[in-house]
């Protein structure tokens, strides 16, 4: 205990380097002081703004975004990934970006302009808003606003808008159906995703995503633990609705060119490819908070700075997507329907009543943490149980005749599956 | 209320929410108007943070922009060869007039009248939107869910063809 | 210049005004379902506005009136736009003017 001022993270010090918000609030306080008032509100989002891509953004879109990424998949597929360019093809994201901006951008003559020049703008911007919520420290927070659960699942509905639009402005057959395809998918995942986040803010009593973390430092124990179902439903529901690749149907190459991305190029396309992983990270920045603790690591917060703990558990989080990248096969679109229908959302309600129960047994016998850890286990074992009844009910085979999406229809592309059973096929 | 910000937000809010509603009336194109509809309903939105309603804010979010327009959207969508024109009936004229004095009445009464409000904010937080919820307004809120049940499945009775069905008794 | 509860309020009345031109003027089933929408959300901050500025001993009332009109408006989107489909397909058009078989 011979440095105070590296131990006390309440005391407010701006020179405790663990909490990097100290820093900021002292430039902020001078500043009231010496510029006429309101131009610190404009000072304070702009701090904010560099702060957080600085520390976060950037650095984990280039080195690990985009470099990590490609290395892992490529061990996973037996060869080497980037190792061109720079020590160990570590430049590759940059010479990728330059690459990009050289392009062209071109815009189909048929194109609706306007509607195809907002689509990337309107894409990149919930990005930025998204990290505004996750707390990256005891203080270190942008916005530490009550519902911030709810704040993130609205402004992540905007980016299907923006895919919708860059999809229908395109004027191009592959762009509508990838467009349509997120359209359609997002819908169905925001049900279950809904669902299991529900059971997580039941059981902890809040909306706001800094009164979690403390929940979790309190009883020291990760929500992963005690709700193993409602985790597992997230990340397959968040892969589904991000289009990371064993559920990207809105941009299956195999099928529809590149969905709804077939018409852009240049730095156009390249927003989109970038902010698709500023999304996985900030849905893994989320997970991490709301399943794996935050920024709190059963008391090594208080040695560490906690901006690094979260993130390093967010890259622990965003491995999960790369590992179910390169190991799964894309999915049919009428399969994955299927699956966000009748099988995410019956097991998310059986967690929310499970968690409902034991809820109200944990307040009303007023029980302790060691009752959270036989929650836990409980709850583990009701996971594992319900994954596998739920499958074997729905009969745990592949389809034999599978109905053909509805939306084929419309492409003309119809096979009545009356005159498929009659064994004339196509 | 006062102060810079909350002025400027409120003007700024208002812009756009009535700009963006003015779009919806006056494209041409179908989707543009969808377009702008969402735009009108984030305005709302941040209006609803203006006046301290944070939760219905970002219900909000969720349920006009992440819902109600990607719906619109469909069904534009799924109705192709209906045009996606936004034109307007014989009976335009005489509708605009009368919303015309109906806002011109509205606007008139409200300057007219001497509102007794607060001077405060009153502290609500959504655990208080939730205790009135489930507590004084019990009966009304399950009767919304019977009543969402009740849509889902019209709607999908409305929009099943008889084509579709007969495939379904045969799967 | 200080923003009162009368600008909310105008703000409000203003869109609700739009909203009934716009659903009353529009010839697609879908521009006039829009306008509703619009109307719903003047209707909404209107109700919001009251919550928060005017003197009751129970402000929450007004946010939860809110509430059941978010959800009557998403009942209502989907069982109107299931509606234009079904006519779509009958008719080719969703065209309020030309569904006028009752007029022979």
């Amino acid at each position: 205990m011979a440095l105070p001022f590296l131990v006390d993270g309440a005391s407010g010090n701006w020179y405790d380097i663990r909490d990097l918000s100290n820093i900021s609030r002292l430039i902020l306080e001078n500043a009231d002081k010496v510029l006429p008032q309101g131009i610190v509100y404009v000072l304070a989002p702009l701090i904010g703004f560099v702060a957080s891509f600085l520390i976060f953004v950037l650095p984990s879109q280039l080195i690990v975004g985009v470099y990590g990424e490609r290395k892992i998949i490529g061990r996973m597929q037996s060869r080497y990934g980037p190792n061109r360019v720079g020590p160990f093809g570590l430049l590759q994201p940059i010479a990728d970006a330059i690459k990009l901006m050289q392009k062209e951008a071109l815009t189909p003559t048929s194109a609706d302009r306007a509607v195809m020049y907002i689509a990337p703008i309107v894409f990149v911007a919930p990005c930025v808003l998204l990290f505004a919520v996750i707390p990256f420290g005891p203080r270190m927070i942008l916005a530490n606003i009550p519902v911030g659960l709810l704040y993130f699942l609205a402004i992540s509905s905007l980016p299907v808008l923006a895919a919708f639009m860059a999809g229908w402005s395109a004027n191009n057959k592959y762009s509508l159906f990838g467009a349509m395809r997120i359209v359609a998918m997002t819908i169905s995942y925001e049900v279950p995703l809904v669902l299991a986040l529900l059971g997580v803010v039941l059981f902890t009593g809040t909306l706001s995503l800094q009164d979690m973390v403390f929940w979790t430092k309190e009883h020291h124990i990760w929500l992963v633990l005690l709700q193993p179902l409602a985790f597992v439903i997230y990340f397959i529901c968040v892969s589904a609705e991000l289009n990371r690749t064993p559920t990207d149907i809105a941009e299956a190459e195999s099928e529809i060119v590149a969905g709804y991305l077939t018409e852009y190029s240049g730095m156009k396309w390249g927003l989109f490819y970038g902010m698709d992983i500023g999304y996985a990270l900030a849905a893994a920045a989320f997970g991490a908070t709301v399943f794996l603790g935050g920024w709190s690591m059963f008391g090594l917060d208080r040695w560490f700075p906690p901006w690094l703990i979260i993130i390093g558990k967010t890259h622990l989080f965003y491995f999960l997507f790369i590992w179910t990248r390169g190991t799964l096969p894309r999915l049919r679109s009428d399969q994955l329907m299927t699956f966000a229908w009748k099988f995410m959302l019956p097991v998310a309600l059986a967690n929310l009543f499970v968690v409902a129960t034991e809820r109200i047994i944990w307040v009303k016998g007023d029980l302790n943490d060691v009752a959270l850890y036989g929650f836990a286990v409980l709850n583990i074992a009701i996971a594992a149980a319900v994954i596998v009844a739920w499958s074997r009910f729905l009969g745990y085979r592949p389809e034999r005749n599978p109905l053909k999406p509805r939306m084929m229809k419309e492409a003309r592309g119809y096979v009545p599956v009356v005159a498929a059973a009659k064994g004339d096929g196509r | 209320m006062d102060g810079f910000g909350v002025t400027a937000a409120f003007w700024v809010l208002a812009a756009l929410t009535l700009v963006s509603a003015g779009g919806v009336m006056a494209s041409r194109n179908l989707l543009h108007a969808v377009l702008f509809l969402i735009v009108t309903f984030i305005g709302i939105a941040g209006f609803f943070v203006l006046l301290s309603a944070d939760f219905i804010a970002m219900a909000q979010v969720i349920i006009y922009v992440g819902a109600i327009a990607v719906l619109v959207l469909f069904a534009v969508l799924l109705t192709p060869r209906a045009g996606r024109d936004n034109g307007e009936t014989k009976m335009a004229a005489p509708a605009w007039l009368l919303a015309v004095c109906l806002a011109a009445v509205f606007i008139f009464v409200i300057q007219d009248t001497n509102w007794h409000v607060l001077s405060t904010s009153p502290d609500l937080s959504a655990f208080d939107l939730g205790e009135a919820l489930l507590g004084t307004w019990v009966l009304p809120f399950e009767i919304a869910s019977v009543l969402l049940t009740a849509a889902l499945v019209g709607s999908i009775m409305l929009a099943r063809t008889p084509q579709e069905e007969a495939e379904d008794a045969l799967a | 210049m200080n923003v009162g509860i009368e600008h909310f309020l105008v703000v409000g009345a203003i869109l609700f005004a739009m909203g009934l031109g716009v659903a009353l003027s529009k010839r697609n089933a879908i521009g006039v379902l829009m306008g509703v929408e619009l109307m719903l959300n003047a209707v909404n901050l209107t109700l919001i506005t009251f919550s928060r500025f005017s003197v009751s001993d129970r402000p929450v009332s007004g946010q939860t009136f809110v509430v059941f009109v978010i959800t009557v408006a998403a009942a209502e989107a989907a069982v109107a736009l299931a509606l234009a489909v079904s006519v779509y397909r009958n008719r080719d058009t969703v065209d309020v003017d030309r569904l006028d078989l009752l007029k022979s």
